[in-house]
């Protein structure tokens, strides 16, 4: 009987050793993919995601933050469904967004709308620290265990109202807007340091196609861009 | 309609068209397959399917509801085309139980095929009507129970009776007092897909629902949020230092979200609508009388009162929206309905405008729809005449010489409405003569609007001088104005390319044409006779954008024209699957020629008849200044004159009927076209009341025609072919099944004009048809 058991036991740790390492795979795969994408990126000032950004995205596990009914589509390069009417963005974006705040080491960065989790980890492996703030309270539950049990101890998250920010923890190095509204809150744009870059995605769930940059300058001027996902002319026979 | 309307998007409501049509032929092929046996049990089988109509609409309700289907994961997941196939199944399966009544009738009670015939249409006309004024005061899901209702007591009514069926008795008893006592609430509840707006908010924590009220017009749900506020202010400055206040979400079918703004009479505490970029025609106006098009939860009234306006006119088509903000929420929206200077209309806006004999110095078009509606195609298929060029010209009539009429739309990148309304109003300026159009307009836009003036008469140094420091002071980008130096776009919120700039100057002189051509998005000017503003599909971008679609460039499909497509699509495999391919079983033994011949004619009607009344509903939208009017006027008047004009056919025994009455329709159709928009010029300002008899006085002698040539097409069938009666009715309803998304399309790509000129050579070809055989 002892015997079968650890059989048992030995053959469960190489399945799930050989899920671990399908996972890896897998997401190297992702992140080959992701690169060849973000020369497709437009209106930047360069064709490609800077490497600790993608050393992110290919350290954190994409899979832990979805639901069990999405895990084997985790390591596609697109959004999907997490309940509650709310999507993990396509691994693309994410890593777009994240690029464009060019973060650093000794950054502190806001997030509003926190979700899976996801951007709030990848965002973990380059900054100091991440505050973030959700509005669905089972979502924020499940996104503050997850983060613990993962060990993700430099971000903090809180239940509640996003239009405000965070202002005990800011003014911010980035502040990163996991959905668009109908204006940019007054608050966040305050709560930017000097030389701080915020990003929102625009456009409906699953359809995310513009990203909008908010870049306050030292003197504290404001100038916004708008990143085009893809490379496209709206006129024929223009490149 | 509603139900899907309310629980997917709207443009799902062309499916159920197709599927009703569809339940028609598919049941006509199943009477055609098993005649004999279904000839003897007549009854029965009336009763059991009256019964199954009513079992099925409730059980594929709740099923359909249930399917996973997710219109905005289509893009990534080729699961979802599945999923939407099995809904259409599901949602065919009551309408086939419905036809296959009506489909006995006609088969096994010929000597009374012509008061069958009758009583169906009216029946249906009367339906037409009937449904709109339940829905005004049941919700859909409770309307449904009226119609569970109603299909079992047909079923009683024409059940055997006889004591040898005392089970189908029982089970008819038994489902009555289920449906009239017993249906659990949670059976009827309406699941909104998750991803709508209202499923959303619902989402946020500590929302509630307010209020609920629904009419055909829309189902209405206002939700306050107390801990995460509403907070809606499009193209809001970002170097404001305003908040908007607290609001209440109005959604419309769980979407299309509008808010109601807390107000106490103190104008202070709204200083954010000084800093949105609508505001931008009061820096030119002094005390401007306004008027409002749309004034949903007041947020536009509320611009206007807070930007010096000392008059509001304000035009809003759903009663139950002004009743929400005067009555429902009067406290929270400051009874701002009651102000001395605020006067609430509840009319359709394009039908207010053409009957008022006053000129306003601003006519203001707010936002209307939400973002997300906005983009992705969402509304391609919506018809809209407040964007067309004849509506423009119209509100410049209304405008005092100085005055503004000012419109502001959500800003997609690259841009599409807001180019295509500048192309709009360019062309009105033109049709008007006007000189120099270009010193007329200019226009602003903030990361996510745009806003659109268009001047009567010239805009001054002094205009252009307001225009440019309101742009500045805001961080807002000048995209036009007369003499605009391509140095002054695209300085605040950077875009690739000045877009709306270089479209701008490629309309204002030789290039549009070439722009229309060139551009990658259908921009060139919405009119009343193609009245789709928001279609920007063109055929030859599909490649290039699908092939961007995974990569970020999903935004670029316009979705709603390709599920229209689909749904063609879809209605043509379902025809043939389900009418068609089970009638080759039938014996064939007809002269020859007949298939062909009697085929194309019967073809040819199906999509015909349609054809005219899809038209006829929109036509009939701009005189009846009312959507729900036209449908309802439109739909009853030609079901119920069709029926009468079958039943007259029966009568008629000179030779050549159906020459006779092709003709009639064809020559009624193309003096219509000419007709009509004289009529409705002439007679547009006229009460309601006569517009609704004049438009049943134009549509009863066409109907009547057109009610004729499939009965008499029917009678020379039995006459000289009779096996292939059963293949003229599937032929018939596979041509209906797509005529309602074909009809759809066509307008799209060629106007209604050109389905009126379609239908009309449709008749002629399938007289030709008949008298060769």
């Amino acid at each position: 009987m002892m015997r079968w058991v650890l059989c048992s036991l030995m053959l469960f740790a190489v399945v799930a050793q050989g899920d671990e390492t399908d996972y890896a795979d897998l997401r190297a795969e992702l992140v080959a993919e992701v690169e060849s994408y973000a020369r497709m990126a437009w209106d930047t000032d360069k064709n490609t995601l800077s490497d600790s950004v993608m050393k992110s995205l290919s350290t954190v596990e994409r899979h832990e933050f979805v639901p069990q009914s999405q895990k084997r589509y985790a390591y596609e390069d697109r959004p999907l469904p997490i309940g509650h009417g709310q999507t993990i963005s396509q691994p693309y974006i994410v890593a777009l967004m994240t690029d464009l705040i060019s973060p650093e080491d000794s950054d502190v960065v806001l997030e509003i709308g926190t979700g899976s989790g996801y951007q709030a980890a990848i965002l973990a492996e380059l900054v100091e620290h991440v505050y973030t703030i959700e509005i669905i309270e089972p979502l924020f539950n499940s996104a503050t265990t997850r983060l613990d049990r993962l060990g993700y101890d430099n971000v903090t998250t809180r239940l509640g109202d996003g239009y405000f920010g965070w202002e005990q923890h800011g003014p911010f190095d980035a502040i990163v807007v996991t959905a668009a509204a109908s204006h940019v809150p007054p608050p966040l744009i305050q709560q930017l340091k000097p030389g701080a870059r915020m990003v929102i995605p625009v456009g409906g769930r699953f359809m995310t196609q513009q990203l909008l940059l908010i870049e306050k300058t030292e003197q504290g001027d404001i100038i916004t861009k708008q990143i085009a996902a893809v490379r496209f002319v709206p006129l024929t026979g223009e490149r | 309609m509603r139900v899907l309307s309310i629980v997917q998007w709207h443009h799902f409501a062309y499916m159920i068209i197709s599927l009703a049509l569809l339940g028609y032929g598919a049941s006509g092929t199943f009477i055609a397959l098993f005649r004999r046996a279904l000839e003897r049990r007549f009854a029965v089988v009336f009763a059991l399917s009256a019964l199954l109509f009513s079992i099925t609409m409730l059980v594929c309700f709740m099923l359909g509801q249930r399917i996973p289907f997710n219109a905005l994961e289509v893009v990534w997941d080729r699961r979802q085309f599945l999923h939407l196939t099995i809904m259409y199944l599901i949602f065919f399966v009551p309408f086939f139980f419905a036809a296959c009544c009506i489909g006995l009738a006609l088969t096994c009670r010929q000597a009374h095929i012509s008061r069958i015939y009758f009583f169906d249409l009216l029946g249906a006309g009367l339906g037409a009507v009937l449904i709109i004024g339940t829905l005004f005061i049941l919700a859909p899901q409770n309307a449904l129970l009226v119609l569970l209702a109603l299909a079992v007591i047909a079923s009683a009514l024409a059940g055997p009776g006889s004591p040898t069926h005392r089970p189908l008795l029982a089970m008819q008893i038994v489902w009555l007092a289920f449906v009239l006592a017993g249906i659990p609430g949670q059976w009827l509840e309406l699941r909104l897909s998750e991803y709508k707006g209202l499923s959303q908010a619902m989402q946020v924590i500590d929302s509630r629902t307010m209020a609920v009220s629904s009419s055909p017009l829309g189902l209405l749900t206002v939700v306050e949020s107390p801990t995460v506020p509403f907070r809606h202010a499009p193209g809001l400055s970002f170097g404001t230092r305003h908040i908007p206040p607290e609001q209440l979400g109005v959604f419309t079918d769980g979407d299309a979200m509008s808010v109601i703004t807390r107000y106490d009479g103190d104008l202070s505490k709204l200083g954010y609508l000084g800093d949105v970029t609508a505001a931008l025609p009061y820096r030119l106006l002094e005390r401007p009388e306004v008027l409002v098009l749309g004034a949903g939860g007041g947020s536009d009234v509320l611009l206007a009162l807070f930007n010096g306006a000392a008059r509001v006119d304000a035009v809003e088509l759903n009663p139950q929206v002004t009743e929400l903000v005067r009555d429902t929420f009067a406290e929270f929206s400051g009874r701002v309905h009651e102000d001395p200077r605020v006067t609430v209309y509840t009319r359709e806006a394009r039908g207010f405008v053409a009957q008022s004999d006053r000129r306003y110095d601003l006519i203001q078009i707010g936002l209307l729809d939400s973002f997300g509606a906005s983009g992705a195609g969402v509304q391609a298929l919506h018809e809209s005449y407040l964007y067309t060029v004849e509506g423009i010209q119209e509100y410049l009539v209304h405008i005092s010489p100085g005055g503004v009429l000012a419109v502001t739309r959500w800003l997609k990148q690259p841009p599409r409405d807001s180019l295509k309304l500048f192309a709009t109003a360019i062309a009105a300026l033109q049709a008007e003569s006007v000189d120099r159009p270009g010193q007329r307009v200019a226009m602003i836009r903030s990361w996510n609007t745009s806003t659109l003036l268009i001047k009567n008469g010239e805009l001054t140094k002094n205009d252009i001088a307001a225009i440019r420091e309101f742009a500045r002071s805001h961080s807002f980008d000048v995209s036009y104005y007369p003499g605009m130096p391509k140095s002054d776009a695209n300085r605040f919120n950077l875009l690739g390319q000045a877009y709306l700039y270089d479209g701008a100057m490629a309309l204002l002189g030789n290039d549009a044409e070439r722009l229309f051509e060139r551009y990658k998005f259908h921009i060139a000017p919405a009119t009343d006779n193609q009245p789709y503003f928001f279609h920007f599909f063109k055929w030859n971008s599909i490649r290039e954008v699908m092939a961007l679609r995974k990569h970020g460039g999903a935004g670029l499909v316009e979705w709603g024209y390709l599920i229209l497509v689909a749904t063609l699509l879809q209605a043509v495999i379902a025809g043939c699957v389900l009418i068609l391919i089970p009638l080759t079983r039938i014996r064939r033994t007809w002269p020859t020629g007949t298939g062909a011949r009697m085929g194309s004619y019967f073809f040819l009607l199906g999509l015909a008849f349609l054809f005219v009344e899809m038209a006829f509903i929109q036509k009939f939208i701009l005189f009846l200044s009312h959507p729900l009017y036209s449908v309802a006027v439109v739909l009853s008047g030609f079901l119920v004159f069709a029926g009468l004009g079958s039943e007259f056919s029966a009568r008629l025994t000179f030779r050549s009927p159906v020459t006779i009455a092709t003709g009639a329709i064809s020559a009624i159709t193309l003096i219509y076209v000419f007709l009509l928009p004289v009529v409705f010029r002439q007679f547009m300002g006229s009460a309601d009341a006569i517009k609704i008899v004049m438009s049943v006085v134009l549509i009863a002698p066409l109907a009547f025609c057109m009610g004729m040539p499939f009965p008499l097409g029917l009678k020379r069938l039995a006459e000289r072919a009779p096996d292939f009666i059963p293949w003229a009715w599937g032929i018939n309803g596979f041509a209906s099944v797509m005529s309602a998304a074909l009809a759809t399309l066509l307008a799209i790509e060629f106007g209604f004009t050109a389905v009126l000129l379609f239908a009309l050579l449709s008749y002629a070809s399938a007289a030709f048809m008949l008298r060769r055989w």
